[in-house]
């Protein structure tokens, strides 16, 4: 009894953590799993690594969720389904999962973020004090998913103060769009914000890039300009100039845009035109060296190259448009960068099928506009 | 009533059971042999149960050996997908899945990322939904297999919405993945996922459902899309017949019934499958017979199509002709179910009205949900499934 005091501590820890065997298991089944190939290749041996990691019980759950660390989009699924499968069992059978692990695993900011997210979904559901313990310091999470939910509880507040203390709700709704990166939370920030006569300038805040070049029309009559590569994907140069679809001479000219939402309407600068493409271009300096993603908005088919590579395409016209559902990522270097966009034109005759215009922003992986000068065109 | 009674009752008089494997039941003909169906029911009559569900969802449940699948979406950007199993007799959950969309969730605002019905034959499930995204379950939640199906093929999608059903033909899982991208039609091998045959298909939007026949001694997968019907063998995926030179419609799916396929287009269409004796050959046309979102019915040689407008028609099966119609309250969205001589009909707006289509035509009862409600209802267990997009309401008479 003289060693209680030490033996009991190490066995709550046995039975919250994982034997050294144990992980080894896991370790191997994470590895067949994350060895599934294209077309469904590796998926008999997968379902048998789950199967493995399914056999574990709660203690588990941690190690497994470490795994989505090195998960592409397939093997992930596979993974998030076993933490799921273990985890719904335990509390079926009315045995607990190990919360303070779990708690530790999604404070630790060096952990996926969807891993993260999932390890928070499951101790929520068993510790209903955790959302108000954990989600204030949230904010600024390197998570998108759980970041929303801090920001999602900001608004709740924001919005409980609407109706008696109008300061407070105005401060509330201000701090949802320092942290907010979601669009659906921008702008609801920045609706009721105007509810209460505060104008947000969601250009500014989205970080939607105003200032282009534009060149066209090119041809694409039958769709054939998606596939073809016209000259300005070659050559950028401002005083460059070229043959329209109708043999016309064509250069770039400037043009800012000041509609809502940083959006390029080429009809109004091209005219009405179908069967067409056209280009805009812009350069941006960026301090430093980083990762971005380009994202686009727009009912065209549309290309996106940075720095003369394609980063992105897709040929769909007219279902849809809606903010960043197009996009492309790449690395900025330090120093200036081009951003070229190509954006078709179909021939559709339908009223709905009208639009030819795009908006572009620059953002991290979060949606965190990146802080750049527009060096060409110049103001 | 003594207990014994009650025991004697419940197997001498069992309700005719039959299972719910894939969209519209049975073969996808919206047809049910379930009897003793309610014609009244609400939140206060013949009410079993009612599940609040995650999520929104187009797709119909499915059901099988006593336990009914569900799918559907939920969170920002309807990016968290869902399959729930729950026992059907309670509806008490059993079992939920989560994995994440693999690709944009984009789409018109009317759909979601669960329009695609899951497949099951009561041992597996199949679940396919908008984004691509396919798992396969045991009945006990056990990941089979999984496919990312963008991230294969990295062009498939749209951004109106996928809501085409897979279909379990044997061993092999048919998705008809017709997109604007890379589109395509796939066997997959129903144990594994992999590609079993895989073919080409017309870059369009498209939401039909695989039909499933019995054709020339073969089991034939008939593929409908706008600018075409082709039929496949389901085991190799080679080519059977096609139909070119007809448009068809990209929402409704076809049905069939003593050797000929009913399929809406251009205008309605009767079908004679290609075969070794010829080629396909339209044996009747009709513009009378309108449809919209709502698939077909046939049986016992008359052809049931209900239009989005909600007016229900009945035409002769030999030749088109119309025989009647009848009007009801609401736009539709849900295909019809028919058990016996009634037809379950569900506007979107929740109005379930149970139309009796012999001796005479009569609206028997409608029962108002007040619940949108776009999925198609079905019947098992002796009673009736709706789905809307909040909860699945099971109605059907109390065991007493």
């Amino acid at each position: 009894m003289r060693y209680l005091h030490v033996l009991l501590p190490c066995l709550c820890l046995l039975a919250t953590s994982t034997t050294a065997t144990g992980q080894e298991k896991i370790a191997d089944a994470l590895a067949r799993i994350h060895a599934v190939g294209a077309e469904g290749k590796g998926n008999v041996e997968a379902a048998k690594a789950w199967k493995t990691l399914v056999g574990n019980d709660a203690a588990a759950i941690i190690d497994i969720l470490a795994g989505l660390d090195e998960a592409n989009p397939v093997s992930a699924n596979w993974i998030r389904s076993a933490v799921d499968a273990i985890a719904e069992r335990t509390l079926t059978a009315g045995k607990r999962l190990p919360a303070d692990r779990l708690e530790e695993f999604v404070k630790n900011t060096k952990n996926q973020g969807a891993a993260r997210k999932l390890a928070y979904d499951w101790l929520a559901r068993v510790d209903t004090s955790a959302p108000d313990r954990l989600l204030p310091g949230m904010l600024n999470d390197p998570g998108t998913g759980l970041r929303r939910e801090a920001v999602a509880v900001l608004v709740t507040k924001a919005e409980e103060k609407l109706e008696k203390d109008k300061a407070g709700a105005t401060a509330g709704f201000q701090k949802v769009l320092e942290h907010a990166r979601d669009a659906d939370q921008v702008n609801k920030a920045a609706a009721e914000l105007k509810k209460l006569g505060v104008e947000v300038d969601l250009t500014k805040q989205f970080g939607f890039l105003t200032r282009w070049r534009l060149v066209g029309p090119f041809d694409n009559g039958k769709g054939i300009g998606f596939a073809a590569s016209y000259p300005p994907e070659k050559s950028t140069k401002a005083s460059a100039t070229f043959e329209s679809k109708d043999k016309d001479k064509i250069g770039w000219k400037g043009h800012t845009t000041d509609m809502p939402m940083g959006l390029v309407d080429l009809n109004k600068v091209f005219g009405r035109l179908k069967g067409a493409v056209a280009y805009g271009y812009t350069a941006v300096e960026s301090p430093q060296e980083q990762p971005v993603e380009i994202r686009v908005g727009s009912y065209n088919a549309v290309r996106i190259y940075l720095n003369g590579k394609e980063i992105y395409h897709r040929e769909e016209y007219h279902h849809g448009m809606t903010m960043d559902q197009h996009v492309g990522k790449g690395i900025l270097q330090k120093g200036a960068n081009e951003i070229l966009i190509k954006v078709c034109q179909n021939e559709q005759t339908d009223s709905w099928a009208q639009n030819w215009s795009f908006q572009l922003r620059v953002c991290d992986r979060l949606g965190t506009p990146v802080s750049l000068t527009v060096v060409d065109p110049k103001k | 009533m003594t207990r014994s009674l009650v025991l004697l009752l419940a197997v001498a008089a069992p309700a005719l059971a039959q299972d719910v494997p894939q969209f519209r039941g049975v073969g996808g003909l919206g047809i049910t042999k379930e009897t003793g169906l309610p014609v009244n029911f609400g939140e206060k009559e013949n009410l079993r149960y009612k599940v609040p569900l995650t999520g929104r969802g187009l797709s119909n449940p499915v059901i099988a050996d006593g336990r009914l699948y569900l799918t559907a979406c939920s969170g920002y950007q309807e990016k968290q997908l869902h399959v729930f199993c729950f026992d059907v007799k309670d509806g008490k959950q059993l079992w939920e899945r989560k994995i994440a969309a693999t690709s944009p969730t984009l789409c018109h605002p009317k759909t979601n990322m669960a329009a695609p019905t899951p497949a099951t034959d009561g041992k597996f499930v199949y679940a396919l939904f908008a984004t691509n995204d396919v798992a396969c379950f045991d009945r006990d939640g056990n990941l089979q297999w999984y496919r990312s199906l963008v991230s294969d093929y990295p062009t498939v999608g749209n951004y109106v919405g996928m809501a085409a059903s897979p279909v379990l033909v044997k061993d092999i899982l048919v998705v008809d993945i017709v997109n604007n991208g890379e589109s395509f039609a796939a066997g997959l091998d129903a144990k594994t996922g992999e590609n079993r045959w895989r073919v080409d298909r017309p870059k369009q939007i498209n939401w039909v459902t695989p039909l499933v026949i019995r054709n020339d001694g073969k089991d034939e997968v008939v593929l409908q899309a706008g600018e075409g019907m082709l039929a496949v063998d389901a085991a190799t995926g080679k080519e059977r017949w096609s139909v070119t030179d007809k448009q068809f419609l990209t929402m409704p799916s076809p049905t069939y019934g003593d050797g000929v396929i009913y399929t809406p287009g251009e205008k309605f269409f009767a079908l004679s499958p290609g075969s070794s004796k010829g080629n396909p050959e339209v044996l009747w046309q009709t513009n009378k017979l309108p449809t919209g979102y709502c698939s077909p019915i046939y049986q016992a040689g008359k052809v049931y199509a209900m239009s989005s407008r909600g007016v229900l028609n009945c035409a002769d099966a030999k030749n088109g002709k119309p025989l009647w119609d009848m009007r009801l309250q609401g736009n539709f969205a849900a295909s019809p179910l028919l058990a016996g001589n009634r037809l379950y009909v569900v506007s979107e707006d929740g109005q379930a009205s149970v139309v009796e289509i012999a001796p005479e035509q009569k609206i028997l009862a409608t029962n108002f949900l007040k619940d949108t409600i776009l999925a198609s209802p079905v019947a098992a267990n002796g009673a009736l499934f709706l789905r809307s997009d909040k909860y699945l309401y099971c109605f059907g008479a109390k065991a007493k």
